[in-house]
């Protein structure tokens, strides 16, 4: 009796302006990327008027996609652990090092680019499937295998590397696969390059390995409620190291992209991608205690901080003005997956 | 009549404490058999014992009559043995059709399937929604809304749909109504109660004694990581249940051991 009198009078309390945000709430709920997607295209447009044709040219739009690329990819591989509800703080360090391992294996051993590159690939896997292992089998935390592999892959790939960079102009000159991610073509105005198809197409196939297998759904059945999908018949283990090692292939795919993009090969590169991945993830509206959010998402938190960044740069603008826009963006966005987490009962 | 579902002689131990001491079991075809207990009589173990979550040190579990060796409760489930957890095993944010097929989906037939893997989302959606009518729980819209949208009820109702959509053999239900009110407990009874109708065996664990004594045909109690005795509800009343359980008192000799 009590149960129906409240519930009789609730919607009398509840105003327009309540159900309303209830709607909004249930979308989000439902489409987690919508909330990056506004921001990206209201981020375009504004920079847009303020700046014109300067920025919204095909030009510097693509010129975006590109300098997002290295940060898509990693953030790809990335967006899979964090949905298992972990995180993989080491993608950085695996790029570096698998690009390494293609340059070194081309350059010091003579072998030929194609099977120096999947040697690369391979060293990317590996390392993967050993934090997964780890992960899986000893049950440890991400945070901290992670920790320990970022260390111990960036210091494999300085003692190996002995420190040293093969030049650009090297390895156009005799191993120009290597380079293939940074080959551009041009339509229009725009600049594409095999990296940015690269990074689009990884989403896209991800996003429907996501949706539409039962490998995907494991994923995020495992980052929902570990237990409950053991007990439901998923193999949590299986899945988790399949998770990691796939990670560290993608992160291998960011270092031969990495070649592509900077020319050389260089072991002090990229060592932001750790954070800048866990950003876009982040501004993206995938939640940090796993099992929700898009792959899209992700794709969009990366694109709206090459949004800022490049219009910032194009304004004049301090590059400090662009941290602390993301660091805004991070600090909402974790608020708002806070919000949506919180179900309308 | 032969058992669906036997244990003989189970022996579990964790470390010094005997959870199981030479436990048997039995369980025939078309009943409800309550299991009652006190915290810590090892009723959990049993169970566990039974549905492949626990593999115990010594004694059989006898399906159908024939020795079966689960390592999991994926083992169990593939035998014809579903288990409604008390915990549910559902992902939150996944919606009711995923969380039925988790671990068993239904990939698209021909190429789309057996190459690109592609899942056939309209027809487990179709047989989630089949199902749930069957048990006259659709009273939830959208099949594709997410579980933690659901009411304690309506959850309960989705899980032991799954495992009515399933459990071809016997159905393990771990304090179905612990966590719902008068409201809620009661549907999911009728529920019980359809489920068996349908000739399924259920095992139903709980501590509720009301609600063990309306539903089940036989009542196993479990004391000190045995089978105390096995009573019928009209033959005692709930407080000698409850007195059998705690060992306040005695039960009459020839309900010992056996059914």
């Amino acid at each position: 009796m009590v149960e129906n009198a409240t519930d009789e009078t609730h919607p009398e309390v509840e105003s327009d302006h309540n159900s309303l945000i209830r709607k909004f709430h249930h979308l989000l709920h439902q489409t987690p990327a919508l909330v990056p997607l506004i921001v990206l295209s209201v981020s375009i447009l504004v920079f847009g008027l303020l700046l014109g044709p300067k920025f919204f040219s095909p030009f510097a739009l693509t010129l975006i996609l590109q300098q997002v690329q290295i940060v898509g990819i990693v953030g790809a591989a990335q967006t899979l652990v964090i949905l298992t509800a972990g995180i993989d703080l080491s993608v950085g360090a695996i790029m570096v090092f698998s690009s390494v391992i293609m340059g070194q294996f081309t350059f010091r051993y003579g072998l030929p680019p194609a099977i120096a590159v999947a040697c690369g690939l391979l060293c990317g896997s590996l390392i993967g499937y050993i934090n997964g292992w780890l992960v899986a089998k000893m049950k440890l935390p991400p945070f901290i295998v992670t920790l320990g592999m970022w260390q111990i892959a960036l210091a494999a790939n300085f003692l190996y590397s002995a420190n040293e960079t093969i030049r650009s102009q090297e390895i156009a000159a005799e191993a120009p696969l290597l380079q293939l991610f940074g080959y551009k073509f041009n339509i229009g105005g725009a600049v594409f390059t095999v990296g940015v198809i690269f990074m689009v197409f990884l989403v896209l196939f991800l996003a429907y390995v996501l949706r539409h297998t039962a490998w995907g759904r494991h994923v995020y059945a495992v980052g929902d409620d570990r237990e409950a999908a053991a007990l439901s018949g998923v193999n949590v283990n299986f899945t988790l190291i399949s998770v990691y090692t796939i990670a560290g292939l993608i992160c291998a795919f960011a270092g031969w992209a990495l070649i592509g993009r900077i020319g050389s090969v260089s072991p002090t590169s990229g060592q932001l991608a750790n954070i800048e991945s866990i950003t876009a993830v982040v501004i993206g509206g995938i939640s940090l205690f796993g099992g929700r959010g898009s792959i899209l998402g992700m794709f969009f938190g990366a694109l709206i901080v090459g949004v800022f960044s490049l219009g910032l740069r194009l304004m004049g603008a301090d590059a400090q003005w662009t941290y602390l826009m993301i660091g805004m963006l991070i600090i909402i966005a974790v608020a708002l997956d806070q919000w949506i987490r919180k179900v309308a009962s | 009549m032969e058992p669906i579902l036997e244990a003989r002689g189970l022996v579990k131990r964790f470390g010094r404490v005997t959870a199981l001491d030479n436990c048997d079991f039995e369980l025939y075809p078309g009943e409800i058999l309550g299991v009652i207990g006190d915290n810590g009589a090892g009723k959990s173990t049993l169970i566990k014992s039974l549905s492949g979550a626990e593999i115990p040190d010594e004694g059989e579990v006898l399906l159908e009559g024939e020795t079966v060796n689960f390592s999991s409760p994926i083992d169990a489930r593939k035998a014809g043995i579903e288990t409604v957890y008390q915990t549910l095993a559902m992902s939150p944010a996944l919606a009711i059709a995923d969380n039925m097929f988790m671990g068993r989906e239904i990939r698209k037939k021909g190429l789309i399937g057996q190459l690109f893997r592609k899942l056939d989302h309209a027809k487990m959606q179709k047989i989630a929604h089949q199902k749930l009518t069957d048990l006259g729980i659709m009273t939830i819209q959208n099949i594709n809304q997410a579980v933690e949208t659901l009411s304690g009820g309506q959850r309960q109702g989705v899980a032991v749909a799954r495992a009515a959509a399933f459990g071809s053999k016997v159905i393990i239900m771990d304090e179905p109504t612990a966590a719902l009110g008068v409201k809620e407990s009661r549907r999911v009874l009728d529920l019980i109660l359809d489920v068996k109708s349908r000739g399924i065996p259920i095992i139903l664990i709980s501590h509720n004694m009301p609600h063990v004594f309306e539903v089940s045909d036989r009542i196993h109690i479990h004391r000190l990581g045995r089978r105390l005795c096995v009573i019928k509800p009209d033959d005692f009343s709930m407080s000698d249940a409850v007195a059998f359980m705690t060992g306040a008192k005695k039960p009459p000799s020839e309900f010992v051991g056996t059914a």
